[in-house]
């Protein structure tokens, strides 16, 4: 039998209802994973009890969902009742909220336990995870030949390793221009970004509200439709939720892609990017053509604008979303200071990293008088501008192929230039900008045997092509390398 | 009508011009983006949501109630409704402040331009004049701190923080104290009308900023200051007539007026610099990305209007054209209380002129006398149209009526009731009329001659000898005819 915690999510839930194995045993298998693979730096909490109180409902019949006896990993962005949660901060180190998120919620409502709390780019500001106040995740992998250290990209770098580490079947992730896409890429596994507004951003820790959504990361494509379908639905408390029914993901699953049109937009061929990864975004095409496709070239004008816009927009957002870090009613306060300014000065200072202060204060200045119309207004207008190239490429396709990632994962320390750092996230942040369903799924391995990621892009409310297309990758890839475990 | 309210300087004559910025307290029982109760006066901190202290990843949802208000009033100004507005976050850091911003609305207002009819002398319907109103947005109110609790350590209480205002702006069209207390007056009563503002100055839930300059009439509007937060019609008038001075004081003496924030000290009754616009925060204003824009349907604004009271002007009016003096329908309709009151009054079937006479002198003399207000007065409106159809129909005179109005006060019982307890019933027996006067006549045989002789101012004194003599029951009516018939 192969080992629990190798099995997907699908396989594991299967098993259960089969009563192959308990949930205990499933709970016992992942809570000994994680205690093990401390060396990954992938959870930053870790709540083995709560998995087993879960496992226990499951195995007493008392929770019967989609997802009883399966045990996930919590990104630390997610509140979690009475469990810390950091959101990578040293600003919130040690704060407990006395509330769930919805998304959370809405898991363990569907039988899911909990592990731990996933580490993460600190305010899910960055794409390596070395923001974190807690110290980078280590990414499973390694190039061949060599135990050089790599980052699990980021900002949910803790998602994508535990999940590639077998330290979760599972885990939860946001994406505010990548965030998922762009570590599942660089971990060998799949995420999926949904339309903005499927799932509930109450009780997730703001970052750029516009642009924050909450998805899965799992082994497969039928895993991500499992969880996600767990995770959305209206929230009545997020007045960005949309009102609109979840559609059964899983159950519609089919790789048969016979009518459908794949848009490959000529902008995303860019300078710089390396032969392999193209070549990786040609036979994407080729696979989709086999799994029934049509590929039409498709022309996204303003694509090069994303990332400036992304860069006034996120910041400009977060900047005022992180006012509320002041020391006054929770986490860090630094003491000993004369005046209620010099305690703010001094609390922000000390609490938060320096990317997160980096962005705080483009943000600032962004949306400051004199400066707004030339950067927040304008950056507002190319964002409807960037929307409008969608809707008209949706009407000529019905999913949009592009590589996830510029690059395969970097080593940690390796990239040190933030605007070199920001390029990671050049294909993923359109969708985002856009708001539209977005997934990454494994399509190989690079010539030092890391894992790239092809990315598929859906129009709104459309996930169900885009899971369906990347079950059409998924099953020609056959993508089944897994980091030889060195932790 | 044009203002001659006019600062004597040295050098000739300026005038004043004023606008206002008036926050006025949303009645909800919720906050405007959390489900915290609204109630003034709870223990500190009891009355927060984890929205209202900004916790991480918590967001605003609009409380519809709030919005409706906000409209309603709105339409009570003949305001445009703006069907699609938006919130904005005005960015600072306070400690009064959890989120590190206001949710406030500065590009897109729930409600545009509109206008206040005001009587700058409520005596004289020649001082009319309209006030324009520029915007009403809806905002979130701050919290408050504490600095009288601990020795170092300034403490919060988050319990009125995230409460809805609305700030109503009014266009610099006011030229006197006299006209800014009118105006302030006159919103304060309307807001009370529709019901969306309790209009509370004392408790805070109606709050002026007050923006002064002064010019040489004729000339451009000079630069403005603003008083913030001043909590009554009287501190308002006498910002006016203060900041006014001490700007012309200051231009006389050669110097010039800076544009900063004052705040008014009722104590020593001056205006003293809070900041100066050099100081002033840069408020980053950015649309809300946690909220949708609001986007109203007709339906909703249909329903708005049609919650709508008969607002004062109207109201007036209507009572004007049952008879009523100006005056007393003025008076009458100043307060909603007294409205609501007086209408009771004439559905119980009293006379309008009549039950205006009265409320106006007995109810409100009475009412003053005891220091009691309207609402807990201790006659009811049915209670006092019984009176008065007591004293419609003859069945008691005037004078008996105060009698037993003074009675219905101490007592609490019925006008029929104590007239007929106490036997205060009228009397038209002529018979009985006819023997007293002839006794009054034969007592006061020197004041009847006099009276013949060519004093005819007498007839009074008859007429109050012969109702005396009765005990006020006569009905004065026939004793005057009686008397007559005798005399002449």
């Amino acid at each position: 039998m192969t080992e629990l915690t190798a099995k997907t999510i699908a396989e594991l839930r299967d098993g259960f209802r089969a009563r192959e194995f308990t949930a205990r045993e499933i709970a016992e298998s992942f809570n000994a994973a994680v205690a093990a693979a401390k060396t990954l730096n992938a959870y930053t909490v870790e709540t083995p009890d709560d998995a087993l109180a879960a496992a226990e409902a499951a195995d007493s019949g008392k929770s019967t969902g989609s997802l009883a006896g399966i045990p996930l990993g919590i990104k630390d962005l997610f509140a979690t009742k009475g469990v810390d949660t950091t959101a990578g901060s040293r600003i919130l180190k040690g704060f407990r909220p006395p509330y769930e998120s919805t998304v959370s919620a809405n898991l363990r409502k569907a039988g899911a336990g909990m592990l731990g709390k996933l580490n993460m780019d600190e305010f899910a500001m960055g794409s390596s995870n070395e923001t974190s106040a807690y110290g980078p995740v280590i990414s499973p992998w390694r190039r061949k030949g060599s135990n050089v250290g790599l980052t699990p990209g980021g900002s949910s770098g803790g998602s994508a390793a535990a999940v590639a580490a077998d330290i979760a079947p599972g885990a939860t992730g946001t994406d505010t221009g990548g965030s998922i896409r762009q570590p599942a890429a660089f971990a060998g596994i799949c995420g999926i970004k949904p339309t903005y507004g499927r799932c509930s951003r109450w009780g997730i820790v703001s970052f750029a509200s516009s642009l924050d959504q909450a998805g899965p990361m799992a082994k497969t494509v039928r895993d991500c439709a499992i969880l996600l379908e767990a995770m959305c639905g209206f929230d009545p408390k997020d007045s960005t939720s949309l009102d609109v029914p979840v559609p059964q993901w899983e159950a519609n699953l089919s790789s048969n892609l016979s009518g459908k049109r794949v848009g490959i937009p000529r902008e995303y061929r860019i300078d710089g990017v390396p032969g392999e990864i193209n070549a990786l975004w040609d036979q994407g095409i080729e696979w989709l053509k086999d799994a029934g496709a049509t590929p039409v070239e498709i022309s996204l004008p303003h694509t090069k604008y994303a990332l400036p816009t992304y860069y006034i927009i996120a910041p400009a957002e977060a900047s005022s979303n992180l006012a509320r870090y002041d020391g006054v009613r929770y986490g860090l306060r630094v003491e000993g200071v004369k005046s209620l300014d010099d305690m703010y000065s001094a609390t922000r200072a000390e609490g938060f990293g320096a990317e997160v202060k980096r962005r705080i204060m483009i943000g600032t200045y962004v949306l400051s008088a004199g400066f707004y119309d030339a950067y927040f207004t304008k950056a507002q207008k190319v964002r409807a501008l960037i929307k409008e190239d969608f809707r008209k490429a949706f009407e000529q396709c019905d999913v949009i192929l592009t590589p996830t990632a510029p690059s395969a994962a970097f080593g940690i320390g390796e990239t040190t230039d933030p605007l070199a750092m920001y390029l990671n996230d050049v294909f993923a942040v359109p969708a985002s900008l856009a708001g539209l369903p977005a997934m990454s799924v494994p399509g190989g391995l690079d010539g030092q045997g890391l894992p790239l990621g092809l990315h598929l892009i859906g129009n709104e409310l459309d996930e169900q092509t885009v899971l369906n297309a990347g079950l059409a990758i998924e099953e020609r890839a056959g993508f089944t390398a897994r980091p030889e475990k060195w932790w | 009508m044009v203002s001659d309210y006019r600062i004597q300087g040295e050098t000739g004559e300026w005038e004043v011009v004023v606008g206002l910025e008036v926050h006025a307290q949303v009645v909800s029982n919720a906050k405007l983006f959390s489900g915290a109760s609204t109630t003034f006066g709870a223990e500190p901190n009891t009355q927060v949501s984890l929205v209202d202290a900004a916790m991480p990843g918590m967001l605003p949802v609009p409380n519809r109630e709030c919005i409706r208000q906000a409209v309603r009033t709105g339409m009570a100004l003949g305001a445009q409704i703006n069907k699609w507005s938006r919130f904005d976050r005005k960015n600072y850091f306070y400690a009064d402040l959890p989120q590190g911003y206001q949710i406030s609305q500065l590009y897109h207002p729930l409600v545009g331009e509109g206008a206040l009819e005001v009587l700058v002398d409520e005596k004289d319907d020649a001082s009319a004049k309209t006030i324009g109103i520029e915007r009403i947005h809806v905002e979130q109110d701050a919290g408050k701190l504490m600095h009288d609790q601990h020795a170092t350590m300034s403490y919060v209480d988050l319990n009125r923080c995230g409460v809805a205002l609305m700030e109503i702006v009014s266009r610099p069209d006011m030229r006197s104290p006299a006209e800014a207390g009118a105006y302030l007056r006159k919103l304060r009563s309307i807001l009370r009308y529709v019901g969306s503002c309790d209009g509370n100055m004392e408790e805070g839930s109606m709050r002026a900023d007050v923006n002064v300059s002064v010019r040489k009439p004729g000339d451009e509007f000079g630069t403005r200051t603003e008083t913030k937060n001043v909590n009554s019609v009287r501190f308002v008038m006498a910002v006016v007539e203060h900041e006014a001075k001490r700007q012309v004081e200051v231009l006389e003496s050669g110097g010039q007026i800076v544009q900063e924030t004052r705040l008014y000290d009722p104590d020593k009754n001056v205006t003293r610099s809070l900041r100066s616009k050099e100081d002033a925060h840069d408020y980053r204003y950015f649309p809300d990305p946690d909220l949708l824009p609001l986007d109203l349907d007709d339906a909703f604004l249909e329903q708005c209007r049609a919650t709508l009271p008969e607002l004062p002007g109207a109201k007036r009016k209507r009572y004007e054209g049952l008879g009523i003096t100006p005056y007393n329908a003025s008076v009458l309709t100043a307060e909603v209380e007294t409205a609501r009151w007086f209408d009771s009054l004439l559905d119980a079937g009293a006379e309008p002129k009549q039950a205006a006479n009265w409320v106006v002198a007995e109810l409100f003399g009475a009412l003053n006398r005891r220091g009691e207000s309207i609402e807990a007065s201790p006659v009811s409106p049915q209670q006092a149209a019984e009176l008065l159809g007591l004293v419609a129909d003859g069945t008691i005179s005037g004078t008996i009526a105060k009698q037993v109005f003074e009675i219905m006060l101490e007592t609490g019982q019925g006008a029929g009731v104590i007239v007929e307890e106490r036997g205060l019933k009228q009397t038209s027996d002529t018979g009985a009329i006819d023997s007293e006067v002839d006794k009054v006549l034969a007592a006061n045989a020197d004041k009847v001659a006099e009276y013949k002789s060519g004093k005819p101012q007498l007839f009074g004194f008859f007429v109050g000898q012969v109702m005396k003599a009765m005990a006020g029951k006569a009905n004065p009516k026939l004793v005057n005819e009686r008397l007559r018939a005798k005399l002449d």
